[in-house]
């Protein structure tokens, strides 16, 4: 199966753990992921102002970079990129007049854009497309005793019109877990926010959202954390040392990407994991458990 | 804490700017705090959800463009999921934030942040803040 990708900015930069791990588990899986040739910014955040059209720019000259080539779904792994890029479609599809609008900003494109591209999650093309059955058949390495506690944070869930699950008892990632032979443990906090970008400039905050989420998963005996958002990924991950310093009995928890432990459970190794990117290191809590 | 609520306040027309900025009819909210329970900034806020939703049907300008709340809010759509009537107060919290953005009044100030800092995080932390809180 052939899927039009698209990576966003941070799986090129500080999260080429999750795309690495991602081509590689889909690539076992049977997709193809064609990566657009040409793709800009998503936007990052969704306008939520009612009269900001042009900020549904961006999000939908990647969409119309899909058509271009040919294709009417598009795949992408970043929670935040998914997110945008899905209001943006669900948007324009729900206001006629708006996509005129914004088909007639954008003369120089050679197509106008009509709202026949699917925004797709990594997550939703292997649940509903491949399947959680037949992804347990290509296990290799079961990822027997390992504990997960499955974190969605806020963007693959909410708002409900866009999320991929249940927005308030999300079960998807703890079916992936199953299929890949581990343990998804009971998780309070799978769908609290961890403070996004106040990570700039108000790091202390998301210090203490770091100290109550993964407490909370050590609570309930979490060997790791599996998120999809690299902005998850870096406050779970990256501020465990502020963590620590506001909160001296925080005691950390390495934070994977689901897609890493599909590749590692596909037979995927370090150079597929790429565990060089992370700051508390799951290395020790795998080989500890014979997975690598 | 003690509330002076003037006729030209109500009347100003703040009411309506927020509402048609956010497409939000404020006066569905009855007031329940749900919104405020779950918001996970609400620890760190001077005023919460419920209460900018309030301010907002009287026209307290002021009170509400001078809250530390709205730049403390992510827009993580929990309150929006959970509002029983329908309300989206991410949408409210952002318009206040445009009032301020579109007189050109930044909340973030990008030069001051330390190159370790531009370094360490993540492009879509940047671009994330830069377009809730900048011009």
């Amino acid at each position: 199966m052939k899927l039009s990708y698209y990576p966003g900015c941070t799986l090129k930069n500080h999260a080429r753990n999750f795309e690495d791990s991602t081509l590689f588990a889909m690539g076992r899986l049977g997709v193809e992921a064609v990566e657009l040739k040409r793709w800009n910014c998503c936007g990052t955040v969704y306008s939520l102002s009612a009269d900001d059209l042009m900020r549904q720019v961006a999000p939908i000259r990647n969409l119309l970079r899909a058509r271009e080539s040919g294709h009417d779904r598009l795949m992408t792994g970043c929670a935040m990129c998914f997110n945008t890029l899905k209001r943006a479609n669900n948007r324009v599809r729900s206001r006629p007049e708006d996509l005129e609008r914004m088909n007639a900003f954008m003369y120089d494109e050679p197509l106008d854009y009509r709202g026949d591209v699917d925004v797709l999650h990594v997550l939703e093309v292997v649940r509903d497309q491949i399947g959680f059955d037949a992804l347990r058949k290509q296990v290799v390495r079961p990822l027997e005793g390992l504990k997960v506690a499955c974190y969605y944070g806020c963007l693959l869930v909410r708002p409900r019109e866009v999320g991929i699950d249940d927005c308030e008892n999300p079960t998807l990632l703890e079916n992936l877990v199953t299929a890949l032979g581990g343990e998804p443990v009971d998780f309070s906090h799978k769908t609290e926010c961890c403070a996004a970008y106040q990570t700039l400039d108000k790091p202390e905050i998301v210090a203490d959202r770091t100290y109550q989420i993964l407490g909370a998963a050590r609570g309930q005996g979490a060997d790791l954390v599996a998120v999809s958002c690299p902005l998850c990924a870096f406050n779970l991950d990256q501020r465990q040392d502020l963590t620590l310093k506001r909160h001296p009995d925080f005691l950390g928890l390495p934070v994977m990407y689901f897609s890493q432990l599909m590749a590692l459970a596909l037979g995927g190794g370090e150079p597929e994991l790429r565990l060089d990117f992370h700051h508390n290191p799951p290395g020790p809590l795998l080989a500890g458990k014979g997975l690598l | 804490m003690t509330l002076r609520i003037s006729r030209s306040q109500v009347q100003s027309g703040f009411t309506a700017r927020v509402q048609r900025l956010a497409d939000q009819n404020l006066m569905a909210c009855y007031q329940c705090g749900k919104c405020s329970a779950g918001c996970p900034m609400a620890a760190y806020m001077d005023i919460l959800p419920n209460q900018m939703i309030r301010l907002a049907q009287l026209g307290q300008e002021e009170t509400l463009l001078n809250a530390e709340a709205i730049w403390l809010c992510v827009s993580c759509m929990t309150c929006n999921t959970r509002c029983p009537k329908g309300v989206r107060i991410a949408e409210l919290i952002e318009s206040l934030r445009q009032v301020r953005l579109r007189a050109r009044q930044d909340h973030l100030q990008v030069d001051r942040l330390s190159p370790e800092t531009l370094q360490a995080v993540p492009p879509i932390a940047l671009i994330g803040s830069m377009r809730k809180f900048t011009s």
